[in-house]
């Protein structure tokens, strides 16, 4: 489903240049955020608006279908001896993480109905004329767009709170806080929406709740940095990649939050809204923080996953010329948005007098497009010639570095029993891990079926752009016997 | 249904029921919206029909009647299935499912009803948070319905033993949530106007 959503999604992305001309494009034209009225019938005849609310709602179902089995698996399917606080702080945070992706992402569907419904079927609940408010939009859209923005964080979080530890030859410090934290952080990210839309008119008191809110989820936020930092204190680090990477995500994410800040008290928020300020603000966070964090938990379990180390030299190469390109391309953004230049238009007149800030940005962005070059040719070199990575090439303490890389199917020959947090650091040691499964071990055979059941999805999202009922009642049929096949086909294959 | 199978889980709980918790928390944020929405929008129609014009209250009372007795049928149809009574099982089965069944007869001629009298899905604001908000409900008890139907027809394959009380229990659970939910719709559109 994420397979069709993403199709969806992309082929919506790449039709438009390949079609050429504008009117034929089928890419979103109402921003990211989609704000009504700019994505009604009437600002937005074309099917543009239909192709990107139809590949969300695709990849919302697939998001909580994964969810579901996430939260599932980290509950119910734990080792024996792995208690709630033996868990690496990643599964911790993907547990988090998966609370939020069930529960926002509803929001955001029903919000897509509404506005579906309202460019398909004539509902009134985005038209001002027949009584209707675009606000209730944009109280939906960051209902669900405030939470999705720990949904992206949270696992950079947890991943920086596994590489830390390994790299610093030191145990986690203070990891039930960290824990805890993150589970604030799911919590009250449910309640800080509203500093989305200061600008908007909600009145004092909305403003000063939403304000209050914004500031105290910095406390968490803030007692997971210091944690960090003390990790590292005293330890043996050491640099190779992942670790440059999440201290990189911990520097950055540091201006990014004192940005976030700045633009929690709504006085403030108002000169910085809309303009680039802000976008220097989310690429702290969201590059600096999150993007980078993926790049650590890239780098830390490349091996695993391939059994092929990447190379180290490259890697530095890549983190220095991403880490140095960011901050030339986002850095300069803080000024140009204070001195005035407004988000979310095109291009800018030369009146304003920042085309040389701008320009120092631009070149940063191709300093950060040739980092990424630097990590791909890295990952396909890897193929080949990549350094054997044995069961641990970190000598890190979690259990996933017992197994060989890349795991066998069965992931390990024995359930292990889980006697510390950090079974492999720890004075108790587990039990040897045979080589070969002392006895056959049940894999659950593949099915087609989950792939069918999701190709009818996809069937019925085209059928509802091309506004043609018998091609979304195909698309039923195949979601209906697929669901059917899959749940009655023999679970011992 | 058939991927019955036992595995010892963390929690103690069958994985299929707890991630059924997990969608039902799911669905309270999606009726959530709806219902919230339905109440932002309360009396802000710029034109007619309103809800006080509209809405059969002693009608609707019936059905919501009828759609509280079908949980209690819900009931009787697990404990028979648990206890292995085939007859019985059948019986409440078949009764849930034609409850259900009879609430979608009451609710499509209620929908008909008002289109008739002047009120679709765009006449005003009314009509539009109504018809998505009950539709919606009602979309889940087909679906239900279907399920039970399901359910009816392993049960005369054979297939819907005590052993498998636990498939009966996970329909009952959804079904039981669909009436909650109709519960709070009753109130909030019917009820409190």
């Amino acid at each position: 489903m994420f397979l069709f959503g993403g199709l969806f999604l992309n082929a919506s992305f790449i039709a438009g240049p390949l079609l050429g001309a504008d009117s034929l494009s089928v890419a979103p034209n109402g921003g990211w955020f989609g704000y009504v009225n700019l994505t009604s019938r009437a600002f937005s005849p074309g099917v543009n608006i239909d192709f990107w609310l139809l590949g969300l709602q695709v990849l919302g179902i697939a998001s909580l279908a994964a969810g579901f089995n996430f939260i599932v698996t980290i509950v119910n399917l734990r080792a024996p001896g792995m208690s709630f606080m033996r868990m690496p702080v990643f599964t911790w945070m993907t547990l988090v993480t998966q609370f939020l992706v069930v529960t926002a992402f509803p929001v955001i569907t029903i919000g897509l109905v509404f506005l579906m419904f309202d460019r398909f079927f004539g509902t009134n609940f985005y038209a001002v004329s027949a009584g209707g408010d675009v606000l209730l939009w944009q109280h939906l859209f960051w209902l669900f767009g405030h939470p999705e923005v720990y949904i992206l964080i949270l696992p950079a979080m947890g991943i920086v709170s596994e590489v830390l530890p390994t790299f610093s030859r030191k145990p986690l410090f203070g990891y039930a806080v960290i824990v805890y934290s993150g589970l604030l952080i799911g919590v009250m990210g449910w309640g800080v929406w509203s500093h989305h839309m200061f600008s908007v008119g909600l009145g004092p008191i909305p403003d000063s709740v939403f304000a209050a809110t914004t500031m105290l989820i910095a406390i968490p936020t803030g007692v997971k940095i210091f944690n960090w930092l003390a990790t590292m204190w005293g330890g043996q680090l050491r640099f190779a990649p992942p670790m440059l990477f999440a201290i990189g995500f911990i520097a950055m994410f540091i201006i990014g939050g004192l940005s976030g800040v700045m633009h929690a008290s709504p006085p403030a928020d108002l000169q910085q809204t809309d303009t680039y300020f802000v976008v220097a603000h989310i690429h702290y966070v969201l590059f600096g923080g999150a993007i980078q964090g993926l790049f650590a938990g890239i780098y830390y379990w490349w091996p695993k996953i391939t059994g092929r180390l990447l190379n180290e030299r490259l890697g530095k190469v890549h983190f220095w010329i991403g880490f140095i390109g960011m901050n030339v391309a986002f850095f300069p953004m803080h000024f140009i948005g204070l001195l005035g230049m407004p988000r979310r238009i095109y291009t800018y007149g030369p009146e304003l007098g920042l085309d040389r800030l701008n320009l120092v940005s631009t070149i940063g962005a191709l300093l950060l497009g040739m980092s990424l070059l630097v990590f791909l040719y890295n990952a396909w070199r890897s193929r080949r010639h990549g350094e054997i990575a044995g069961n641990d090439p970190w000598g890190a303490a979690t259990l996933e570095w017992t197994v060989p890389s890349p795991p066998p199917p069965y992931n390990f020959t024995v359930i292990p029993e889980v006697v510390s947090r950090l079974p492999r650091w720890s004075r108790t040691q587990m039990r040897a891990m045979p080589e070969v499964p002392p006895e056959p071990i049940h894999v659950p055979g593949g099915s087609y079926w989950p792939a069918f059941t999701a190709a009818g999805l996809g069937i019925m999202a085209v059928g509802a752009l091309l506004h043609t009922l018998w091609v979304v009642l195909v698309g039923v049929v195949v979601l209906v016997v697929g669901i059917y096949s899959w749940a009655f086909e023999p679970f011992e294959v | 249904m058939t991927h019955a199978h036992a595995h010892a889980t963390s929690t103690g709980l069958d994985s299929r029921k707890l991630a059924f918790w997990t969608f039902i928390g799911s669905e309270c944020l999606l009726f959530g919206s709806l219902i919230s929405t339905y109440l932002v929008y309360k009396g802000r129609s710029v034109r007619g029909p309103t809800p006080a014009e509209i809405l059969n209250i002693p009608l609707t009372s019936v059905s919501t009647f009828d759609l509280l007795m079908s949980s209690l049928a819900m009931v009787l149809a697990l404990a028979a299935v648990a206890r292995g009574d085939r007859l019985w099982a059948r019986v409440w089965l078949a009764t849930t499912a034609l409850l259900g069944a009879i609430f979608l007869g009451f609710q499509a001629y209620e929908f008909t009803q008002f289109v008739h009298e002047g009120l679709t899905i765009s006449t005003n604001l009314f009509g539009s948070t109504f018809f998505t908000l009950t539709g919606f409900h009602g979309g889940h008890v087909a679906v239900g319905v279907v399920w039970l139907l399901t359910l009816l027809v392993r049960s005369f394959q054979g297939e819907l033993g005590p052993d498998k009380a636990l498939n009966v229990e996970i329909a009952g659970l959804y079904w039981h949530f669909v009436d909650v939910v109709w519960i709070v719709i009753f109130t909030v559109v019917y009820l409190i106007q």
